[in-house]
């Protein structure tokens, strides 16, 4: 897969939020490359960027919310620097958005038909009628049952999981490359949850489509994802393979994580946890971002900000890791 | 069970009137439409355990824990309070100290414009507790202690806390009452996942140095798990399984707690082939009839879609309850081992 062509490169990536007490900013020098029909999953606890990173590659950012510095390509062509109207032919046609809430997604006045003959007919050379068929074709795969009678009937009546399957079709309806799916399935009860988990990865896998799939449920990520960028304070701290990441995690932040996600095949007495919570964007502290509740946390890591470098199977951003310094020579020696 | 029961209810029912106005009823000619959020649920909590209920959202887990509290009044059934109806004991305030309630979102839950001391002292007023403002303000710092918060946070306001230490002062509010016994409705739901593990700890630890008994209402099973003694898994408004924690998760019964098991994402990476049950959740409004379950069952039968099961003990297993003809025909295989339980062993 790292021999084609990434599909999306994201490089150095900064957002800023311009506030009367001074700039926040939310997202710091994030890099990543999605490669066609790859699913990379994003998981971070609320706040640390992964939603609004997914925001900037749409071109969706909340103002006063800017993208400040870095790149966003798309194809090899960028798309951080284009203004609404030009950007918005290529959402929809390019990338396609999948949201957390699928009643807020749907407009509620017009029928679901309408809303995906209507995308259909912006963007691909085709007829109403043709995309009426098509539209019907499409609810059809997502598993909508009845589709020929359900696509006149309006988003309120239907339930939650068959929405969350609307939405889907509505984002997949003019075959974009790339899909950005930002907490598709948190609405949803587990046993729907799977349903839909099952038709994304089937639908990716078909159509060849990449996706970044934002979510705080590690469980999620580790069915769906080939790779997985974790993110903490507006910045990526480990990336890698999901099965490294998830089974054998470098960052302490990602350790720590994972050993706080309650198992369901046994009872703990006590359930691992991390100290403290994740800190303001307005109060993040100097050096590495984590280090007030790392537990293994040395001078240096108050200091200076650590990049991403090779960790075991993975990249992480962490002193411990560094090979040039004491700790990371200690680190590799314990390891080996 | 040789404890006494802390808690328990009987037959206990809830129907919301979901009628349409008179004028377009009788213009239409017809009736009324009731929901049966909760119809006909018994359990019991014995003293220091915790009964945790779990289910999708509509199947009457939240309605159970707000009628527990008297926050709605049952249409039909009873809840009996250590040994007392609460009907009967509603406006008795020694009762009402006795139980308190933590509530699933720690940003409604506190009012914005009160103080953490305030917020906190509000049922040790309200009860009248304590009277000297020196004794409140000392009980108020030893809450906030125990709840692993400063006693100097007692100054601030709601909006200066994350969302786990909001639910550390929600939990802090609840114990100010003294209470034995607690209900806790999705209480770390809308919590991180690093932060959910502190405060699970805490209601732990609570639970331990001050003997509470706990109803645990939440969606997440893995979280059940390491909270509860007993688990009663409910499906429109019914309970569907009522078992010891462990022979839940290691031997599960009712296909339905079966296929939720089975829809949980496996972290594992077993590889594992997950099979979603199919169909969503009936509306409660107009439930399938037999039992609720039969239209996404793969062991239905004729039986199944016209007879009601009833909750009874299940062949095999000596704690648990079942309300499935096919367990109780035996038709469902007799106890089944769970693969993930097969992988610990």
């Amino acid at each position: 897969m790292s021999n084609t062509q990434p599909l999306l490169e994201v490089r150095n990536l900064r957002v800023e939020f311009p506030t009367r007490r001074g700039t926040l900013v939310a997202l710091n020098d994030v890099s990543f490359d999605i490669h066609p029909g790859e699913v990379l999953g994003v998981v971070g606890e609320s706040g640390a960027g992964k939603s609004m990173t997914g925001a900037a590659i749409i071109g969706l950012l909340e103002p006063p919310g800017r993208i400040a510095g870095g790149t966003i390509s798309l194809g090899g062509k960028r798309i951080d620097n284009l203004s609404p109207n030009e950007m918005r032919p290529i959402r929809g046609r390019q990338i396609g958005a999948i949201f957390q809430d699928p009643l807020t997604t749907l407009n509620p006045l017009y029928t679901v038909g309408r809303q995906l003959v209507e995308t259909m007919t912006t963007h691909l050379p085709v007829t109403p009628a043709e995309a009426r068929r098509k539209a019907i074709e499409w609810l059809e795969l997502v598993g909508i049952p009845a589709a020929a009678q359900r696509i006149d009937s309006y988003p309120h009546e239907f339930s939650g999981g068959m929405r969350q399957r609307v939405v889907i079709a509505l984002a997949l309806c003019a075959e974009p490359k790339l899909i950005v799916a930002d907490e598709p399935t948190t609405a949803l009860d587990v046993s729907i949850q799977a349903q839909v988990i099952a038709l994304l990865k089937t639908l990716a896998r078909e159509k060849g489509t990449a996706m970044m799939l934002v979510t705080h449920d590690m469980g999620v990520i580790a069915e769906t994802a080939d790779r997985v960028a974790v993110m903490y304070a507006g910045r990526i701290v480990e990336i890698g393979a999901v099965r490294q990441v998830v089974k054998h995690p470098s960052h302490p932040y990602t350790i720590g994580l994972m050993g706080s996600i309650p198992p369901i095949t046994h009872r703990l007495e006590r359930m691992q946890q991390i100290e403290g919570a994740m800190p303001r964007l307005s109060a993040i502290p100097r050096g590495c971002a984590y280090n007030p509740r790392c537990p293994q946390v040395f001078e240096r890591c108050r200091m200076d900000r650590p990049e991403l470098m090779p960790a075991g199977e993975t990249r992480a951003a962490c002193w411990l890791y560094d090979a040039a310094s004491e700790q990371g020579v200690l680190k590799a020696a314990q390891d080996a | 069970m040789t404890q006494p029961a802390m808690l328990e209810t009987r037959d206990l029912a809830r129907f919301f009137d979901v009628s349409r106005p008179l004028i377009q009823r009788a213009l239409s000619r017809e009736g009324r439409r009731m929901l049966r959020a909760v119809d006909g649920v018994t359990f019991e909590i014995p003293k220091g355990q915790t009964l945790s209920l779990v289910g999708e959202s509509g199947c009457g887990k939240s309605t159970v824990a707000r009628l527990v509290v008297g926050l709605y009044a049952p249409t039909r059934g009873e809840v009996i309070f250590d040994g007392r109806d609460l009907g009967d004991a509603r406006s008795d305030a020694t009762q009402r100290r006795r139980m308190q309630m933590i509530f699933q979102d720690p940003y409604a839950s506190l009012n914005p414009r009160w103080r953490v001391r305030d917020i906190i002292s509000e049922p040790i007023r309200a009860f009248g507790l304590l009277t000297d403002r020196g004794q409140i303000e000392a009980r108020v710092g030893e809450l906030l202690s125990q709840v692993g918060l400063s006693p100097l946070d007692g100054q601030k306001f709601p909006h200066e806390f994350s969302g786990g230490q909001r639910q550390r002062i929600s939990i802090a509010r609840a114990l100010s009452s003294n209470p034995e016994f607690l209900v806790c409705d999705e209480p770390t739901s809308a919590l991180d996942v690093s932060v959910q593990a502190q405060i699970l700890n805490l209601m732990k630890d609570l639970q331990a140095s001050l003997g509470l008994t706990y109803l645990f209402i939440s969606h997440n099973l893995a979280v059940v798990r390491q909270v509860s003694d007993r688990v009663g898994v409910m499906y429109l408004g019914r309970l569907v399984e009522n078992a010891p924690a462990e022979t839940l998760f290691t031997t599960p019964r009712h296909p339905y707690t079966r296929a939720l098991m089975e829809a949980i994402p496996d972290l594992d990476m077993t590889g594992r082939q997950r099979i979603p049950v199919g169909g969503e959740v009936p509306s409660p409004i107009s439930p399938p009839s037999g039992c609720p379950f039969h239209p996404r069952c793969p062991l239905a039968n004729d039986r199944c879609k016209a007879e009601r099961p009833e909750l009874i003990p299940a062949r095999g297993t000596e704690q648990s309850q079942v309300a499935c003809h096919a367990v109780e025909e035996g038709r469902d295989g007799g106890p089944q081992i769970e693969p993930a339980a097969v992988a610990m062993a």
